[in-house]
């Protein structure tokens, strides 16, 4: 018969933790934040690369999801055409609040080096960005740093009052 | 070989600016050359108008009239085995004599051999379809209606390919801007947040070397980031970048370098 190891009484009573509701609540949101599918471009093989076992996201929590409605946070890895603008707005608008985005790689930065007519000069003409990810392609570790100070940004916030509504206009 | 040419202020000139240049043309030899090209030319001689014929680059070339293309298509898949359509677009000689050039690119696997089929078309005339031979042509057509304006007649279903439907101007004429036009450049403001949104949002910003030191909304010095907007002085102290708060995290351990294990043996 298997015998119990862990000592309950030890550290003078029963596991229990005492923390605010703000911080619990960040703890929760900071700790399963589930990306929204969003690969465009390249930027979209590091972002799977960052996902797969080597770099292993799920210890963070980060989960990919490939609906709106079940992410928190939008990964825009890749560059975006003019014709996609109105789609990456629609999925935007039908993510739940809180939502954060973070914008990977030069393209979705700036454009990057599609200086043409067809490319978006950077995703924050459309929707507001929480974090900017330099790089052509940024590397899976910086991703996860990331997601990372993005943890640390969600910790900074007040949790009890709902989280002020972004806009870009 | 190609004429020498100084480099030593290559890079203070522009490196392309004449839109309108026209390359050189490799040398042209007669169809008689080859046996097989002699006999399709031959064929092709007796029932349409050829009005001029060559071979280059070990294809050979033949220019058509533009509403002959479906019938020397027709003869040229089901008597000469050319079976594949494989390219077809159109060249812009707008600012040479308002032409366009179309050429069809054919292959024949049996006979390894390729020809061009050629035919110029005046601004605005529409191009007849050869949908109905080939299926490659249906999105030929169509990305050629999107890209150069050109319409094809009787094809099934005359949209745009790549660009969205409502997107005005052909872009790859050569009068279009790289860079895009006005309706181009505001293209998705104006369709996503209407066109009073664009003094908010503002104008693209397509110059990729500029950089400001002085402008903490879209820029910040590594190593010393600043909260955006901040008015940047000059003497904005160190920021240290670590993994998490000092203090600890609710529930989270901290990485710490000390205790953490480096494995050096990649056989473990
Ligand atoms: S930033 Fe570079 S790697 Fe990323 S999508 Fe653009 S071109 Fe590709």
């Amino acid at each position: 018969m298997a015998q119990h190891k862990v000592n309950y009484t030890q550290n003078g009573g029963l596991p229990i933790a005492l923390t605010s509701v703000d911080k619990i609540v960040n703890w929760g949101r900071s700790n399963s934040l589930w990306a929204l599918t969003y690969g465009l471009a390249c930027c979209g093989i590091e972002m799977m690369a960052s996902g797969a076992s080597r770099y292993d996201f799920d210890r963070f929590g980060t989960i990919f999801r490939a609906s709106p409605r079940q992410a928190d946070v939008m990964i825009v890895a890749g560059t975006l055409t003019k014709k996609h603008a109105e789609f990456i707005k629609r999925l935007y608008d039908q993510m739940t609040e809180p939502r954060w985005v973070i914008s990977m790689g030069s393209c979705a930065n700036t454009g990057g080096m599609f200086n043409t007519y067809a490319t978006v000069q950077g995703v924050d003409r459309i929707i507001p960005v929480d974090l900017y990810l330099p790089g052509c392609a940024p590397r899976p570790e910086t991703l996860q740093y990331g997601v990372m100070l993005l943890q640390q940004k969600i910790r900074a916030n007040k949790a009890g009052n709902a989280q002020k509504a972004k806009r870009l206009m | 070989m190609r004429a020498y040419k100084p480099k030593d202020d290559v890079q203070a000139k522009a490196y392309y600016t004449d839109r309108f240049y026209v390359a050189p043309q490799v040398p042209k030899s007669s169809v008689e050359e080859d046996e097989i090209f002699a006999n399709d030319l031959a064929v092709i001689k007796a029932k349409f108008e050829v009005k001029d014929a060559y071979i280059q680059v070990e294809q050979m070339v033949i220019h058509i009239n533009a509403n002959d293309i479906y019938g020397v298509l027709e003869l040229m898949r089901d008597e000469l085995a050319y079976t594949q359509l494989s390219e077809m677009s159109a060249i812009d000689w707008l600012a040479k004599d308002d032409t366009f050039e179309i050429f069809y690119q054919m292959l024949s696997m049996t006979k390894r051999k390729r020809i061009r089929v050629k035919y110029f078309i005046k601004n605005g005339q529409a191009v007849d379809s050869v949908e109905k031979l080939f299926r490659s042509a249906d999105w030929s057509e169509r990305e050629m209606f999107d890209m150069f304006g050109i319409e094809a007649n009787n094809h099934p279903f005359m949209k745009r390919i790549l660009l969205p439907y409502d997107w005005q101007g052909n872009p790859l004429l050569k009068t279009y801007p790289l860079e895009g036009d006005e309706f181009a450049a505001w293209y998705e403001v104006d369709k996503i947040y209407g066109k009073e949104a664009r003094d908010i949002i503002g104008p693209e910003l397509r110059d990729t070397a500029h950089v400001d030191r002085y402008d903490s909304e879209r820029f910040a010095r590594l190593g010393h980031e600043v909260p955006k907007g901040t008015e940047i002085t000059g003497d904005e102290p160190a920021v240290s970048a670590s993994y998490q708060e000092e203090g600890g995290v609710f529930l989270v351990k901290k990485l710490d370098k000390e205790s953490s294990i480096v494995i050096d043996d990649p056989q473990r």
